[in-house]
């Protein structure tokens, strides 16, 4: 199989595209400890309470902008961070800084009493505290690295060390390009990121791991080819594999998207663009970066 | 030709009935197996889902702290909360300790999860009250509540169940003065009543041999119809009442009952569509074997939601995700394979020895790619906290159980196609 346009060969280009790419993610990432928020943050990781109120009429912006932030003042003694429309458009979400369960009750029966609302219109009340946020951020970064290390353990051992270090770099750049997309589309940030991007680990590295095994596979046969050439070789032989993968989980995660509710499409989105961006890591980064990397640590090979 | 359209048949039926099994639960004698919906012994589901409130409280531990206390106390501070929430109503409440200073309480269908965070957060309120209200001691009055087991007297028959009270030096004297005045009191009002938040705990009588002395001494044994857990019970629910710490309500999340039926009923919808498409999808990119690979599916879906049902998981919203994500993945061993076995029909082999050799070239592919994404989700079970755990419990599941399916269902069923002659490689998708 005679590929027209080689891959490999044109690996500036994409590390040019993906560079471009994973920039706002890790802009966000590295002004971060800077005291630069960039992230749309929920409460799960910097605490804070969150109040959800089906208002069973069309939410206003005067509403939201006066009323309610008004309202929410007097009843709990501080200002709200922000005052949104969501759901379907009846409903209204309330963010702050913590406040305890007394304020949290007064601006419930502030709100029934001023929308004529019942108990079961209250739609959502969340609250953390910012050491448990502390905390679920520590814990959830300690899992990746051990996920990361653990599967790159196991890559060196079927394959080879180079082959590990190219799946966790387009791993890497898989989550950066997430994070880039919480930071454009301000998705809130908040706990399912921590299920997204290890899924994503698990997912992107699936399809680095299905053609490494083709590779693996066809140096068996080609002792006299050149490692970029068999590289090549296995990435347009697994291609279609990883696209059509790609659109049966796409189709399923796709569906949760579109019909599913608030919480699980903050869910599903980001996915999404783990999946898209898993698939074009593992087509036109991980054999490239292999090759690479064979290169600069297996000099001593003449081929 | 015969024994393969039998066998054939048989898978199908296995099939079935798994799918049936499912739906419908199966009785036999020793082995039940509940049915996917059954919501009692079968799959639990999450307070995002049938709504309700998930609270966490932590211990507020004062300077000088004996920190070697507080497992026995944060056990006193358990059986606090059920009380108190048996008290409010909720029976289906769950109470856990997490972590060495956090208490988790679930409270499923509660429309004033503010009340429940105010009363369950309270200090609880201790008293030793005479028969006519008056209180005696409060909590602070008590050093500590032990259970034990033993002949109280000689004069007694056998051992018995017993509470022991320690008092406070300080207390003695109260404690004397009262125990005099109920011993002389007439009967029916000769008791002292122990009361924790309002509710009457015990209310033993106080013996007339007494009357002159009252009882001295910094202890108090309380004895009478006890067996081992009544006596542990009323020791513990004493000890609440002298916690040396406040508790402080760290987290807290209710969902009102409506959005969690829709976010049950829209994710159903979903992945329902989801699987359809899926089917399609694969039927009309591989024909033949995509057919096989539509049934290998239901029975994943079918295996899958038995497995979890008998697991008793506790599934909310992340869990769902997780499941249709797997089921997305599930097809992935299957679109591996059959790109392997077009490849061989491409080179000329036949039907038979491309399925054959499709499936054992693939074999390392799917292995190794599963095992990594089995090593995300046991990390995410082990290291995550709360809904994560779900999702990786039902990832990791559905990752072991879609490679079983694809390696045993796929190829047996693929086979048995070859076997009725169904031989045209236009079929195979090639």
């Amino acid at each position: 199989m005679r590929a027209k346009f080689e891959i490999v060969k044109n690996f500036k280009i994409f590390a040019i595209i993906s560079l471009v790419l994973i920039a706002p993610g890790l802009i966000g990432l590295i002004t971060l400890p800077f005291g630069i928020n960039l992230f749309n943050m929920d409460i799960d990781f910097i605490g804070g309470t969150s109040m959800t109120f089906r208002m069973n009429t069309e939410v206003t912006s005067e509403m939201v902008n006066e009323e309610i932030p008004e309202l929410f003042e007097n009843a709990a003694g501080i200002a709200p961070s922000s005052v949104q429309q969501s759901g379907d458009g009846d409903a209204v979400v309330i963010k702050s800084t913590a406040i305890d369960t007394t304020k949290r009750a007064a601006v419930i029966s502030a709100m029934q009493e001023t929308y004529g609302l019942t108990d079961d219109d209250t739609l959502g009340v969340e609250d953390v505290n910012a050491t448990i946020g502390k905390e679920m951020q520590q814990k959830a970064l300690t899992a990746a690295c051990f996920a990361v290390l653990l599967m790159l353990i196991y890559i060196s051992f079927r394959f080879e060390l180079t082959s590990g270090l190219a799946a966790v770099l387009c791993l890497i750049h898989d989550l950066l390009i997430i994070l880039s997309a919480y930071v454009i589309l301000q998705i809130p940030f908040n706990t399912k990121f921590i299920a997204v991007a290890l899924t994503i680990l698990g997912y992107s590295i699936n399809a680095s791991v299905i053609l490494f095994d083709r590779v693996r596979e066809n140096l068996k046969y080609a002792r006299r080819e050149v490692f970029a050439d068999t590289v090549e070789k296995s990435i347009w032989q697994t291609m279609k594999r990883t696209i059509n993968t790609s659109i049966t989980t796409m189709l399923t995660i796709g569906m949760i998207f579109i019909f599913g509710v608030t919480s699980l499409r903050q869910f599903t989105l980001p996915m999404i663009v783990g999946i898209v961006c898993g698939a074009y890591s593992s087509i036109f980064l991980s054999g490239s970066l292999w090759t690479l990397l064979r290169r600069k640590f297996r000099k001593q090979k003449i081929r | 030709m015969k024994k393969s359209i039998i066998s054939f048949i048989a898978v199908l039926l296995v099939i079935v009935i798994l799918c049936l099994t499912a739906a419908f639960g199966l009785n036999l004698g020793p082995v039940s197996i509940p049915s996917v919906l059954d919501e009692e012994n079968g799959i639990r589901r999450g307070l995002d889902l049938v709504g309700g409130s998930s609270i966490t409280f932590e211990a507020v531990l004062p300077d000088g702290y004996q920190s070697e206390n507080l497992s026995s106390d944060m056990a006193s501070v358990q059986a606090m909360m059920t009380k108190r929430l048996d008290a409010l109503g909720y029976t289906e409440a769950t109470v856990t300790l997490s972590g060495d200073k956090r208490i988790v309480i679930e409270i499923p269908a509660i429309n004033d999860p503010e009340e429940a965070v105010k009363v369950l957060g309270a200090t609880a309120q201790l008293t030793f009250e005479d028969a006519d209200g008056n209180v005696i001691l409060t909590g602070s009055d008590i050093v500590k509540a032990q259970a034990g087991y033993g002949q109280l007297s000689q004069t007694s028959l056998g051992s018995q169940h017993y509470v022991e009270v320690t008092f406070a030096e300080d207390a003695v004297e109260k404690w004397t003065e009262a125990t005099k005045k109920a011993a002389n009191a007439e009967s029916g009002k000769n008791i002292i009543s122990i009361r924790l938040d309002d509710s009457v705990l015990s209310e033993p009588g106080v013996g007339s041999e007494y009357a002159e002395t009252g009882i001295t001494g910094d202890t108090c044994v309380i004895s009478g119809s006890f067996d081992a857990d009544s006596a542990k019970l009323l020791a513990e629910q004493i000890n609440i009442g002298q916690l040396p710490f406040t508790l402080n309500q760290v987290q807290m999340s209710a969902v009102g009952p409506q959005l969690g039926e829709k976010a049950l009923s829209t994710s159903l919808i979903a992945g329902g569509i989801g699987v359809l498409l899926v089917m399609l999808f694969m039927i009309f990119m591989y024909k033949l074997p995509g057919l096989v690979a539509a049934i290998a599916l239901c029975f994943y879906i079918a295996l899958e939601a038995v497995v979890l049902t008998l697991a008793h998981v506790n599934l909310s919203l992340p869990g769902i995700a997780g499941i249709i994500l797997s089921i997305g993945m599930a097809v992935d061993a299957n679109v591996i394979i059959f790109e392997r076995i077009k490849e061989e029909l491409k080179n000329g082999k036949t039907i038979r020895s491309s399925i054959d050799s499709g499936f054992s070239r693939a074999f390392t592919a799917i292995f190794d790619s599963n095992i990594t994404t089995l090593i995300a989700a046991v990390v995410l079970y082990f290291f995550g906290s709360g809904t994560v755990v779900g999702f990786a419990m039902t990832l990791g599941i559905g990752v072991v159980i879609s490679m079983f399916t694809a390696l045993t269902v796929t190829h047996f069923l693929l086979n048995r196609l070859v076997d009725f002659k169904i031989r045209n490689p236009k079929l195979y998708g090639a």
